[in-house]
């Protein structure tokens, strides 16, 4: 179908883009790479959105060093996540994500802040993100303001994000000497939505597990982390089945993604396990 | 406030080479302004949500969907379309190995799988047979199994290369 838009207005810059959303008395919609949003247009799941183009806004692009941590700006395609050096040193993780998500075409275009804000379940970022514990960085008509990830995801496509906001950056922790960071899932064809998936982090703190399309959200499997912690990876497997409460859909069932969560876990813990060998 | 927002937008951009002036509906998306308003019906409007690939277009120098942006957003762009590459003879080969090796029958899906193949062989080298397949993985063919497909991409990729070092 053809897509029914509202109106379009291209940001020149930050300040303009907050004022555009403003101005659209709720009507508002970003508009970054369109991989998502353009689709729910021409399928008419959204309509008479008054679009704020920021795709312009070339200082939301791009990955800085901030010593502790990094920082990536919103409109970072995934193209170049995939590609960018402090990405693959200190988040390996997300540069690994992005060759599981979707197609060169659509990785050429989406962003990493569009996947973000979308906060779509089966989606690998929200879920490596929250795994990394990293910080969102957003604007509003009253200035900047920070949120923790563990606070950020709010259910089902929905986010701590107010209408008039923007997501302007995502702050990654670089990783610490030694740390592990690795993504495991099952799809049925290369560029699929996974059917689940896992990321697994092991810090000198402890573990973090998190998993994509088997909830609303993406949430830390805090019994599984424990019993990783404790090493004890078939208490894991127990614990991380019980906790999450997946969905049955046309592509699995809830007993199917369940053992499949236990299975990534453990294909997770052997590849941590290889590597370091 | 609907003042800050356009329903029509001016667009300048170059399209397979020519310099292009337009005014677009605010919800057009790339492909059917190609298509309806420039009359390169070359790159197809299919699925519309960007999984079968028939709308694959260039952008700046990248493939991308043609039904997942819209015609405001190439503003200052440079486009090329399987037209633009065949009338600079640019995938030639790529074109003749396709013929060559049946790597299509109703042909419905090969603009938009040239445009892909074409970003891959760009990159240079030869690629293997995954990357082939991984690379295409967002372009649907119903006819030819895709084995073809990969039969002429990899072809043309071992005579580039040739070309290059001989
Ligand atoms: C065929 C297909 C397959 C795909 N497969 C996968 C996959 O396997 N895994 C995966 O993770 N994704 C997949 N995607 C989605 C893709 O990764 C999208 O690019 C991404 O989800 C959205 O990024 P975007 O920049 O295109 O955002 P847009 O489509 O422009 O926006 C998405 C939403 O976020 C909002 N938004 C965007 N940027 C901001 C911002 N900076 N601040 C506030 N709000 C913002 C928009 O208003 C909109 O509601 C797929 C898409 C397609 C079409």
């Amino acid at each position: 179908m053809k897509a029914s838009v509202g109106g379009y207005a291209r940001a020149t810059d930050l300040q303009h883009a907050i004022t555009l959303l403003e101005a659209a008395d709720g009507m508002a919609r970003v508009l970054a790479g369109g991989q998502s949003l353009v689709a729910a247009m021409n399928m008419r799941l959204s309509t008479g959105d008054l679009l704020v183009d920021i795709s312009r806004l070339s200082e939301l692009r791009g990955v800085t060093d901030e010593g502790d941590t990094i920082r990536i700006g919103a409109l970072t395609r995934h193209v170049d996540v995939e590609g960018n050096a402090l990405v693959r040193d200190h988040a390996p993780l997300l540069a690994d994500a992005v060759k599981v998500i979707a197609h060169a075409a659509i990785r050429n275009r989406g962003t990493i802040g569009g996947a973000l804000a979308l906060a779509d379940p089966a989606a690998e970022f929200p879920a490596c993100v929250l795994a990394l514990g990293a910080t969102l960085h957003v604007m509003g008509s009253d200035g900047e303001r920070t949120i923790a990830v563990e606070d950020f995801f709010q259910g089902l496509f929905e986010t701590e994000l107010e209408p008039e906001e923007i997501l302007t950056a995502i702050s990654i922790p670089k990783a610490e000497m030694g740390e592990r960071q690795v993504l495991q899932e099952v799809t049925r064809r290369s560029g699929d939505y996974a059917l689940a998936g896992l990321c697994l982090v092991k810090r000198q703190g402890g573990h973090r597990v998190t998993m994509l399309s088997v909830g609303e959200q993406p949430e830390l499997a805090t019994d599984a982390m424990a019993k990783l912690d404790d090493g004890d990876i078939e208490g894991a497997i127990v614990s991380l089945r019980a906790e999450i409460d997946p969905p049955s859909d046309t592509k699995a069932s809830a007993k199917y993604r369940r053992h499949i969560a236990g299975v990534l876990l453990r294909r997770a813990v052997d590849q941590v396990t290889g590597d370091a060998r | 406030m609907s003042e800050m927002f356009r329903d029509k937008i001016v667009i300048d951009l170059t399209v397979n080479g020519e310099a292009v002036q337009a005014r677009v509906p605010a919800g057009q998306h790339a492909v059917d302004f190609l298509r309806q308003e420039l009359g390169l019906t070359g790159a197809h409007a299919s699925c519309e949500h960007g999984v079968c690939g028939a709308c694959t277009i260039r952008i700046d120098g990248e493939a991308v969907r043609g039904c997942l942006t819209l015609a405001a957003q190439l503003d200052g762009s440079d486009i090329w379309t399987v037209e633009g590459l065949s009338d600079t003879d640019a995938i030639r080969d790529l074109q003749q190995a396709f013929i060559a090796r049946n790597a299509l029958q109703c042909g419905f899906c090969t603009p938009g799988m040239l445009m892909a193949v074409e970003e891959l062989l760009s990159k240079g080298g030869v690629p293997d047979r995954a990357v082939i397949r991984e690379h295409l993985s967002g372009n649907y063919c119903r006819c030819t199994g895709y084995e073809a497909i990969v039969d002429a991409v990899e072809s043309v990729a071992r005579a580039r290369a040739d070309e290059v070092t001989s």
